[in-house]
């Protein structure tokens, strides 16, 4: 064997196949965090609600990159690389917090909220001894920044110069569906954390597949809330590279038992002892009651009836990644519809009634290996060829829309193409 | 409270506990009274003062919708717990609740044989006898793992 003997194949260039040693190559890992996570791509960071002071801080990741991003004393938002210019090492260790500025306990080097570098002891040293030398400038050795731009109060971050103008990368259908989710003030509930052993391409192809939603998560099937049949569908960027699954209670398009015909569901009529779990009270100018709104690389939006939520996807090697949910309402909301919202977070999260099981399905996806360069998932649901808008669930193409624009931004070459 | 109650709190505790590991959750809804609170919640939200849970059950209902939906619905990862409980104290009585708290660690066994430390926290719980008989009016399980491994099914 060469050592230049490619290490997996990519069959189809409309990516209805993809290697399955893509989600176990370390190698390609490592090409992912300088090229994607580190490329010319926008990160969600966190919500400015969540740093609305000057000075308030939250230390978060951009692939497996620490990041601490904070409010100016001026109140604009800055973001950098949470590791000391100095020796390395971690700046903020607080997860959270408000600050006048960050000093690394380690030597105590001082930067400012900009991310300057504004202090170092004994920088002259002790009566003339030690200490920096005398060329040396403050302004070479500030924390590395990220571009910052915030949409509708979402803090995206971006370690490229070249990288598109936020709203542009986003494209008019992911603006449209935060410009909803995000109309009026925010307030946050709370936090969840998962540790799944898996690759967390997994995840970003599991936000896109509809088609999962009535196959897996039996909690919506056998309380009779959600069918394939239902009204709903996927709209894309014009990249294809973000994706938003949503669909609506009350609109079976079909009803019947034909549509399951080929699968043992058992019984479909369970009723919850308390439904209050599953009202949806409507406070949005269209009828979409569940939305999966999935943003390349590292985060999904969603509304599950009225709980709302975002997840930042932390990656730890190919084998692992942390998915960080945090949950919010609005800042108007009463307390029954906070403990509304509250109560309906059930549904969601690592112990979600919804979301439980798609840690165990990253996870046997994973664990089945397929480190072979001639292994491959298919991906054909919806159809080959070019990816567009789909108009029902019984699809999976938006998944490869996401290996288009990753193959692209890792200079990977499909055959045929 | 005399020396029986006591003795009932610690043994209504450790049958909790030997309930859930035993997979006897049916039965394990019996240790709660029907106008009951059951959370699950990351001791990081309680540090910060936010609400949010992992799990909540407002009363015995939903407790039954999540055992239900675990038994009828649910497909989580095929593991076995293990709880060791700890430091059981009684701190004193409000409104006719025992106020408990005890030191718990989960620990899950997966197929293979081998096993993790999945969850670590503390129970804070109001107890009250009914008939001589200890229910849990509220658990709340305040969770240190924050970061949930996998994925949380079974409650804690």
């Amino acid at each position: 064997m060469t050592t230049n003997e490619p290490r997996m194949t990519w069959p189809a260039a409309d990516f209805t196949r993809i290697p399955l040693a893509a989600y176990h190559d370390s190698e390609l890992y490592e090409r992912e965090q300088e090229l994607i996570f580190r490329g010319p791509t926008w990160n969600y960071l966190a919500l400015e609600a969540e740093i609305p002071k000057p000075g308030d801080y939250r230390t978060v990741f951009v692939g497996d990159t620490p990041v601490l991003v904070n409010r100016g004393t001026d109140g604009t938002l800055h973001a950098m690389v949470n590791r000391c210019a100095h020796r390395g090492a971690t700046v903020r260790r607080e997860m959270y917090g408000n600050a006048k500025s960050h000093t690394c306990c380690y030597h105590q080097w001082c930067y400012d909220l900009r991310g300057d570098l504004i202090g170092v002891p004994y920088r002259h040293g002790v009566k003339g001894k030690g200490g920096l030398p005398d060329d040396f400038d403050y302004a070479d050795h500030s924390l590395h920044k990220l571009r910052v731009e915030s949409y509708r109060g979402v803090i995206f971050g971006t370690f490229s110069e070249d990288a598109e103008p936020l709203v542009e990368y986003l494209d008019a259908p992911v603006t449209e569906h935060l410009d909803r989710l995000m109309h009026k003030p925010l307030r946050i509930l709370g936090y969840q954390r998962q540790q799944i052993f898996g690759n967390w391409k997994l995840y970003t192809d599991n936000v896109r597949d509809p088609n999962h939603g009535g196959l897996l998560h039996m909690f919506q099937i056998k309380y009779g809330l959600a069918r394939l049949s239902q009204w709903g569908g996927a709209k894309l960027d014009k990249r294809q590279r973000h994706n938003i699954s949503y669909t609506s209670e009350d609109t079976t398009m079909l009803v019947g038992k034909e549509e399951y015909d080929e699968m043992e569901r058992g019984d479909t009529s369970l009723q919850l002892a308390d439904p209050s779990l599953l009202h949806y009270r409507d406070e949005y100018p269209d009828e979409i009651t569940l939305s999966i709104l999935s943003i390349f690389p590292n985060c999904v939006f969603h509304q599950i009836s009225n709980s709302l939520a975002t997840r930042q996807i932390r990656t730890r090697g190919p084998d692992e990644f942390e998915l960080f949910w945090t949950y919010y309402g609005y800042a108007d909301d009463d307390e029954s519809m906070t403990n509304h919202r509250l109560r309906q977070a059930n549904m969601a999260g690592p112990g979600g009634y919804i979301s439980m099981e798609d840690g165990e399905a990253i996870e046997i996806a994973h664990r089945a290996g397929g480190a072979e360069k001639d292994v491959h998932s298919v991906v054909e649901i919806g159809g080959r060829g070019k990816v567009t808008d789909q108009d029902n669930l019984v699809t999976e193409a938006p998944i490869r829309g996401f290996w288009a624009y990753y193959a692209e931004l890792m200079n990977i070459q499909p055959a045929q193409a | 409270m005399n020396g029986d109650e006591r003795r009932a709190i610690d043994d209504l505790i450790s049958d909790y506990a030997e309930f859930i590991d035993s997979d006897r959750l049916e039965d394990w809804l019996d240790f709660f009274v029907e106008d009951c609170i059951y959370k699950i919640i990351p001791k990081e939200n309680v540090d910060q003062g936010l609400p949010l849970t992992l799990m909540l059950c407002e009363n015995k209902n939903m407790l039954r919708d999540r055992i239900a939906s675990l038994r009828e619905a649910n497909i989580y990862n095929i593991h076995t717990d293990r709880h060791i409980v700890s430091g059981i104290r009684v701190h004193g009585k409000t409104n006719g609740a025992y106020d408990v708290t005890a030191n718990y660690a989960v620990f899950q066994t997966n197929q293979e044989g081998a096993t993790r430390v999945f969850s670590v926290g503390v129970y804070h719980d109001k107890i009250v006898f009914d008939g001589g008989v200890p229910k849990f009016k509220e658990k709340v399980v305040i969770v240190d793992t924050a970061a949930i491994p996998t994925l949380l099914s079974t409650p804690l």
